[in-house]
């Protein structure tokens, strides 16, 4: 049992059961699945910003969004510290050297800690990957209407066009990134 | 709101952000695998989550299947008028999904994994969703 709960599951099992979030918050309270809208909330629950687009009661509408994220942050906890996989992950040996070549050393854990580390954050791979990542995502997600869970998730699901296109963006920024961009950020 | 849908909703994520990580989906090297279309593994798991996300909406709209406490549920559209704020948003969403290599879900996962650095990107991630209330109406949409 223990095995089971450390060893990396395969996308067969992992990726239906994370399909099983849609039904289970629309069951629960007609909820459609979403995970971006937290920052939105979060910002809205600062009080920082007079924009009308954070003029709402996040206490009662983000509720459910905000509980469902701390119990993610419970389940990271558990699935990543708990019962954490003592192996590194079995990427393709391709990806492992082409990532070599451009200068990441450490490939033992989830993330390369040649980046994601506070000591990183001084760098300026660092505070480009963490900084300026952590903002394109948050700024992109809103502008688009959603993230991998809104668009690709749940509104794929539901066959939306518009979350198509939003899911080829997605694309289309993540491959510049990963081919044009990235070699020049890491050499 | 009431304490059992408290749980619920809880449970639902602490299940989500279990299954995030063991599908190491929140792997940055994953990402990375993705994007260069080294690895069928990340098109498997989101491939499959459509699959049971498509079925579940499918059976809840034909059978009129309500809520736990018998609403009928009804699931909005998405705005198809706005196609230009979804490509180019989308874009920019996926820049830094490929930077980072962690979209906003992962990034709290692996913060309780007790990766405490992934604070910065989510604090960055709040400073564009405030970006982009100030700029939003001389954006297109």
């Amino acid at each position: 049992m223990f095995e089971l709960l450390t060893q990396p599951w395969p996308w067969y099992i992992a990726g239906p059961v994370i399909g099983l979030t849609v039904p289970i918050v629309l069951l629960i309270g007609g909820k459609m699945f979403g995970f971006s809208s937290n920052f939105r909330h979060f910002v809205s629950a600062c009080g920082v910003s007079k924009n009308e687009f954070f003029n709402y009661n996040w206490r009662k509408d983000g509720a459910w969004n905000i509980i469902f994220l701390v119990g993610a942050v419970l389940g990271g906890f558990l699935g990543g510290y708990v019962f954490a996989n003592p192996n590194p992950i079995a990427l393709n040996p391709v990806t492992v050297e082409a990532l070599s070549n451009m200068g990441i050393q450490d490939f033992s854990g989830f993330v390369p800690t040649d980046i994601f580390t506070w000591s990183a954050l001084g760098t300026p791979v660092g505070l480009l990957v963490l900084i300026v990542g952590g903002f394109f995502v948050g700024f992109g997600a809103r502008y688009a209407g959603g993230c991998t869970s809104g668009h690709a998730i749940s509104g794929l699901s539901d066959l939306q066009i518009g979350s198509l296109v939003a899911v080829i963006g997605f694309f289309i920024g993540g491959l510049i990134m990963a081919h044009l961009i990235y070699p020049i950020i890491l050499s | 709101m009431k304490a059992k849908d408290f749980i619920l909703y809880l449970l639902a994520g602490t299940l989500f952000g279990f299954v995030l990580m063991k599908a190491e989906v929140v792997s940055w090297f994953r990402i990375q695998e993705m994007f260069r279309f080294e690895s069928f593994h990340m098109f498997g798991v989101i491939g499959g989550a459509i699959v049971v996300g498509m079925i579940s909406l499918q059976v809840i709209k034909r059978l009129n299947v309500k809520d736990k406490d018998g609403n009928p549920i009804k699931i909005s559209p998405k705005d198809s008028t706005q196609m230009k704020r979804y490509i180019i948003g989308g874009t920019f969403f996926g820049l830094g999904w490929a930077l980072l290599g962690a979209c906003p879900g992962p990034m709290f996962v692996l913060l309780g994994s007790g990766l405490t650095i992934m604070i910065v990107p989510i604090l960055a991630g709040m400073a564009g969703t405030w970006a982009y209330a100030a700029l939003k109406d001389k954006l297109p949409h």
